[in-house]
């Protein structure tokens, strides 16, 4: 990734400035894609040997390798860095890279505050990892951070807080700059209802983003001060609540999953089309069903608490509307098996996991209405069930689509072909251990091992074992996916423009890889949404 | 990217963004050192704050040269309009959050305490509103609402009007009304942060009522002090729009950025509206 | 490195990992389960149906669209000539898939009202206990009903060794107590949720419960079990260390049966119910204190007083065990608020004076004072 820089396409008088410099203070999109992209796999890692320390403590039964407070500890890093260091980050790259060249701008709209976006993660990243360090270690509370238990936390507790509060700045910011150039930088022509589908649900999910995390904003400095300076939201004694904090946390954190679903909706639904050599089906309705998820999002947050004891009426309307979120999530698995059907498809990694997508997504949204159903839910919550429900939607989930994407784009950002047999064999490799380690956390949790422990019953060794060593494999299978990566950026066959014969938006009008600002006059675009075939390329070199 | 004409302005690769995350690494770091009290927290706090001072200087001051060079056409400001409101939306939202903190307190949770269940834990707490809740058992006066906020609410209403009022002779390139209606904004938004100071050590010293009294004082602290914050920024933005004017910035056709700042001085009112409301009046 | 090598390197660690696997799953005895524990009240009856319902209709939909996709896979690749079609729409087919789901769940979601509603009934009924939450073990109290004024703590009982792998572990690891909580079979039990200091959650599935335990609030759950047993569960929410460490344990047993548990009950809390003005010896105190000590307060200040530097201080050594008796009493009885350190007020006046006793003439503590049980009655009040 870091090979797309094209000296032949700047103006002379601008050149960036080489070395650490280009890096710390660039105003392109495309560098600053390729930060956050790189950021996030770096925070994959290090959240991902946390899961794998949390995995070799729960190989056995018994106390063996960790203490139970330094495993609460990673519990809750590792929640936290994988969604906010991980999967966030990387949907953000994406949207770096993408969205420009999708709607046929030159970058995006505000640049330099794009580049602050980025580089506020550095800090809370540190912050974050720091706080191992400090008396007390890092927070122990889970990455929901539930007073009263937050409250009784050390220091770690502090610095989790004022990294969440960058963590909110950054997305932001970011979110604000990729509402305003979709909504006001596309090239002419390009109606809202004819951006492609990637460009949609960025745009739904940036709005999410900009209503949420305020809140979430709201609710850790309620925590900070109830824990620093005598406040009593979350206490009783002063007629606070802890439940508060639940509600608030939820109304983050519900539309917070989708923010990490939808822009993985949207690389499929570019990736199943391409490959299938046919238009996505029902465009339109697509782009419904991804804002009426949206706004569903913000009625349903109750449903992570549904044993904290809510009047009757509550756990109905929140079961319900709960619910109701798989009506547009069907028709969106819908579309994609119709966009399959009658193709004429081949499946190269980006299809592979596309397709790997739709079936393990569809596995977790099952067992999601199956925690819907209030009298289920009250007993399988907290329990491995939940472990096993998010992890199928967030790894096989939004992780698979992000690999769908990489692979999609790699060879338009570096101008070379990625390695396809090892792509592939990543690809089934991460399929098989995938399901080793999550599919059996279904069983522990419907037997009742509660999440969070460091030990568990001698009832529960067996599936606990197979986990762990399907955790393993697909961690080490991810050190494939560097590899390839960085193989690919090294060099390879050279890719062609178009790269895949049957993409059709914009992006792959452009060079492989793109010059250094995608579109400095805009093209003209004169195609419906489903014929996006006849592009003028007003492309000048 | 230095672009005349029609093209959209790409800022050239600027030290300002990383400089603020210096900033901001310094300033959060300085905060858990500080608020675990340990001493080198107040340093690395004053680093930060001083370095993000520096940034803004930097990074506004660069914002509106590259304004007075006419290098932003229509679609950038337009891209300037979406980028305040959706900012302003956020702050709504952040402001939501503490409101429906006090919402659910009054309305829930301080009923929930005082029911017949309850008895069990907390005999002697009958519920109700104001309170300081079942176990904080200091006394305390509920801040009244027709003294001194209802002066506030007066002065920022008036202030949102003097707003417009410049607005009105900027557009009309009456500079002398501009300055003047800019003066009196400034002047009554200040007047507002100095009541909300004597109201705090009013309600401190003879009200009893503290940041630690319980759900009443801690709603009423964290809305009001936010609020009181926002109004802060308000004015300072106001003020550096002001030296601006005086340096014969922003024409009747352009000028955004005195726009968002009365934008965001409008929004900071309306929040004011809502908290005389909910905070004071009921 | 060829990409052939890499390949191949890929499946062989595979295939190393795969003995691993199938060791495990072969090892699979009858204690492993796939599903949810047999139920034993008419509502846990009713949520292992309705979760056997739920999943079947997914795995049927399932089948069906992946049948599909399965079969477009197949069939309609480039690989073996399939030409592509060219639709992109069609408002009937869209209308109905939409409607589809949404009968279906309106399907599942009948009679899941029909056990929520059933569920939240807590009237009438014939027994009362309050569950207390403490970190880390519950605390119940008998409130009306037969069998009212019962009061007991219910700790894990499986010992350290074990957790540590010192001891070969017992049938029931984890999921034992020493005081279970015993019912009738047959009445209808409510239980009242609270806790001390951070949420807990009375879990136990074969009964249909799991309600938090919210410090401060009261909430409520209810149980009629059908068939009398032992049920085990585990705290369900996230509480500290020890959260792994505080199962729970309902007795269901014959309302006769019941009977002769209360009576022997209350004899012995008649019996345990020493005179707090009596005078205790050093050595009473210190023994008491001891186990006092092991516990309740050695989860987090160690066995050995040093404590986990950084978190939780030793105690020996430290400038409160070795200070005035009151500043100690203070802090076991009233803990330190916004720390770990909870109040200890729910110990009885002998525990709290027996494990200060202990605490201070403990480890390298010498200060060779008692505290009595008729001055932590005396600082109570
Ligand atoms: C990407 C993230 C993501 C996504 C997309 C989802 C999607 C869904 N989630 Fe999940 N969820 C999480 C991430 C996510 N979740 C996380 C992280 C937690 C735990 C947080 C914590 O406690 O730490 C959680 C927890 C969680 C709970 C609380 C469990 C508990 O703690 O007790 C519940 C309960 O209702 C729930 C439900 C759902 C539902 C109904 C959906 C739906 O959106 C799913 C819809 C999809 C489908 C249904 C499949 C496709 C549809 C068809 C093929 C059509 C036909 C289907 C039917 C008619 C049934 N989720
Ligand atoms: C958002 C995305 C996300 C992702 C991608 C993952 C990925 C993984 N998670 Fe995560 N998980 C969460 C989000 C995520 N998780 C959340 C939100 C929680 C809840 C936290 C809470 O309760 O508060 C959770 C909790 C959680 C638990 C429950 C812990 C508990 O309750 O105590 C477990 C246990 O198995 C687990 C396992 C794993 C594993 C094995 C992976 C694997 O997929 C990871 C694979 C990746 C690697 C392993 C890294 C790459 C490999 C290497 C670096 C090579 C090997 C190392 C060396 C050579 C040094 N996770
Ligand atoms: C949940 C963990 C926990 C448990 C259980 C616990 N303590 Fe503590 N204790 C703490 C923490 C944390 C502190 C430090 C509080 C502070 O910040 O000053 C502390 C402080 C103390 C101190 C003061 C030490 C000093 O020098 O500051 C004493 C004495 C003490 N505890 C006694 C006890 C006794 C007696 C028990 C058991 C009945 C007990 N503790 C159980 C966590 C615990
Ligand atoms: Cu108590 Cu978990
Ligand atoms: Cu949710």
């Amino acid at each position: 990734m870091a090979a797309i820089h094209h000296p032949g396409h700047e103006h002379e008088h601008h050149g960036p400035p080489s070395g650490i410099m280009r890096w710390l203070t660039t105003t392109n999109h495309k560098d600053i894609g390729t930060l956050y992209l790189w950021f996030s796999f770096i925070m994959f890692l290090t959240g991902g040997v946390m899961a794998l320390t949390i995995r070799s403590e729960l190989f056995q039964p018994g106390l063996q390798i960790v203490e139970p407070e330094f495993f609460n500890q990673l519990t809750t890093l590792h929640g936290l860095i994988m969604v906010f260091g991980g999967i966030m980050p990387a949907f953000v790259g994406f949207a770096n890279w993408q969205i420009p060249m999708m709607i046929g701008a030159p970058d995006m709209a505000f640049a330099r505050m794009n580049n602050w976006s980025f580089w506020l993660l550095p800090p809370a990243a540190l912050l974050l990892i720091t706080s191992f360090l400090v008396p007390g270690g890092a927070a122990a509370a889970g990455w929901t951070l539930y007073p009263p238990l937050s409250t009784q936390m050390g220091m770690g507790m502090d610095m989790t807080i004022f990294a969440v509060h960058i963590l909110g700045a950054s997305s932001i910011m970011g979110s604000i700059n990729i509402v305003t150039t979709i909504l006001n930088m596309r090239a002419p022509g390009m109606t809202m209802m004819k951006m492609p589908l990637f460009v949609w649900t960025w745009l739904i999910t940036a709005y999410l983003l900009l209503a949420v995390m305020p809140v979430l904003a709201g609710a850790v400095t309620m925590l900070l001060t109830d824990r620093q300076f005598g406040t009593n939201f979350f206490n009783a004694a002063g007629g606070g609540d802890p439940v508060m904090f639940q509600h608030i946390f939820w109304f983050f954190g519900h539309p917070e999953v989708y923010i990490m679903i939808l822009p993985a909706f949207g690389i499929v639904s570019q990736v199943i089309p391409t490959f299938a050599r046919k238009p996505l089906f029902g465009y339109s309705s697509m782009v419904y069903a991804t804002a009426s998820i949206a706004i569903l999002s913000f009625i349903v947050w109750a449903h992570h608490m549904f044993t904290v004891g809510m009047p009757v009426t509550a756990q109905l309307f929140f079961m319900y509307a709960t619910m109701l979120i798989a009506v547009p999530t069907a028709v969106k698995v819908f579309n994609w098996t119709a966009t399959m059907w009658r193709g004429s498809m081949t499946f190269e990694a980006p299809m592979l996991f596309a397709i790997g997508f739709i079936f393990l997504f569809t596995i977790g949204g099952f067992s999601g209405i199956v925690l819907a159903v209030v009298p289920v839910d009250i007993v399988l919550q907290d329990t491995y069930y939940v472990v096993a429900h998010f992890h199928y939607v967030l790894v096989s989930g939004s992780l698979f689509a992000i690999f769908a994407g990489t692979y999609y784009w790699l060879p338009k950002w570096t101008g070379n072909m990625y390695d396809e047999t090892l792509a592939k064999t990543h690809f089934w490799l991460s399929m098989i251990f995938f399901n080793v380690t999550f599919f059996v956390q279904h069983f522990l949790g419907l037997a009742g091992m509660p999440r969070r422990v460091p030990d568990y019953a001698l009832q529960f060794a067996d599936f606990n074992m197979i986990s762990s060593i399907g955790a393993f494999g697909f961690g080490f299978s991810q050190l494939l996916f560097l590899y390839v990566i960085l193989k690919c950026i090294r060099g390879g066959a050279k890719a062609t423009d178009q790269v895949w014969d049957s993409a059709d938006t914009l992006e792959w009008t452009l060079p492989s890889p793109p010059p250094y600002h995608s579109f400095e006059t805009p093209p003209q675009v004169s195609f419906d949404e489903y014929h996006v075939k006849n592009v003028q390329n007003v492309h000048s070199k | 990217m230095s672009q005349e004409g029609n093209h959209y302005y790409i800022p050239a690769p600027s030290i300002w963004p990383i400089t603020g995350s210096i900033a901001l690494f310094f300033m959060t770091f300085g905060a858990a050192f500080t608020v675990n009290k340990i001493p080198v927290g107040y340093g690395l706090l004053a680093i930060g704050f001083a370095i993000l001072v520096y940034m803004l200087f930097g990074w506004f001051g660069t914002v509106s040269r590259e304004s007075e060079e006419g290098k932003f056409n229509k679609q950038v400001d337009s891209s300037f309009r979406w980028g305040m409101s959706w900012f302003i939306f956020t702050e709504v939202m952040f402001f939501a959050g503490f409101f429906g903190a006090l919402y659910y307190m009054r309305i829930l949770s301080v009923p929930w305490l005082g029911d017949l269940e309850h008895k069990l834990l907390w005999p002697d707490f009958a519920g109700g509103w104001p309170t300081s809740g079942p176990g904080i058992t200091d006394k305390f006066t509920p801040m009244g609402a027709w003294g001194l906020p209802a002066f506030n609410t007066a002065l920022l209403l008036s202030s949102g009007v003097t707003v417009t009022w410049a607005h009105w002779a900027l557009k009309l390139n009456k500079r002398s009304q501009l300055k003047w209606g800019l003066f009196f904004t400034i002047l009554l938004g200040t007047l507002f942060i100095g009541c909300q100071a004597y109201e705090y050590v009013h309600a401190y010293s003879e009200l009893n009522l503290k940041f630690t009294t319980g759900a009443y004082g801690a709603s009423f602290y964290m809305l009001t002090g936010f609020h009181g914050f926002h109004v802060t920024l308000g004015a300072i933005m106001l003020t550096v729009i002001y030296f601006r004017v005086l340096a014969g910035h922003f024409k009747p056709e352009h000028h955004f950025g005195f726009e968002g700042v009365s934008w965001y001085w409008h929004f900071v009112d309306v929040v004011w509206l809502g908290l005389f409301v909910f905070v004071y009046l009921l | 490195m060829s990409s052939k090598v890499a390949v191949i390197l890929a499946w062989i660690s595979t295939f190393i990992l795969y003995p691993g696997i199938a060791a495990g799953a072969s090892k699979l005895s009858e204690l492993s389960k796939i599903n949810l524990p047999e139920p034993a009240t008419k509502i846990a009856t009713e949520m292992y149906d309705l979760h056997m319902f739920v999943m079947y209709v997914c795995v049927v939909i399932f089948i069906g669209v992946f049948g599909i996709m399965l079969y477009s896979v197949v069939k309609h690749r480039k690989s073996v000539g399939y030409k592509a079609a060219n639709f992109h729409h069609s408002t009937t087919v869209e209308i109905i898939w939409t409607t589809i789901p949404f009968i279906i769940l309106i399907a599942l979601g009948y009679p899941a009202t029909q056990t929520v509603i059933a569920m939240k009934d807590t009237s009438t009924p014939d027994i009362t206990i309050k569950a207390t939450g403490y970190q880390w073990l519950w605390g119940y109290d008998y409130l009306t009903g037969e069998g009212e004024g019962i009061s007991f703590y219910s700790k894990m009982s499986t010992p350290r060794e074990q957790i540590r792998n010192e001891a070969p572990k017992g049938e029931n690891y984890l999921l034992e107590v020493d005081n279970n909580v015993v019912v009738p079979v047959g009445k209808k039990i409510r239980i009242l949720m609270t806790a001390n200091d951070v949420i807990h959650a009375w879990s136990v599935q074969a009964l249909g419960v799991k309600q938090d335990a919210i410090p401060g609030f009261i909430r409520d759950a209810w149980f009629k079990a059908e068939k009398t047993g032992i049920y085990r569960g585990a705290c369900s929410e996230l509480c500290g260390k020890e959260h792994a460490f505080m199962p729970i344990v309902v007795e269901v047993v014959e309302p006769e049966k019941y009977s002769q548990w209360v009576v022997a009950q209350n004899k012995k809390s008649e019996e345990t119910a020493v005179d707090v003005n009596k005078e205790f010896t050093m050595d009473e105190l210190k023994a008491q204190g001891e186990k006092v000590y092991a516990g309740t307060c050695a989860a987090c200040h160690q066995v050995t007083g040093k404590g986990i530097p950084g978190t939780f201080p030793g105690l020996d050594g430290s400038k409160i065990t070795n200070g005035p008796k009151a500043e100690h009493i203070k802090m076991v009885v009233n803990g330190k608020a916004g720390t770990a350190m909870a109040a200890f007020k729910h110990l009885s006046d002998v525990d709290i004076a027996a494990v200060v006793t202990y605490e201070r003439n403990a480890w390298g503590n010498t200060m060779g004072d008692v505290v009595q049980p008729s001055e932590i009655k005396e600082f109570r009040n």
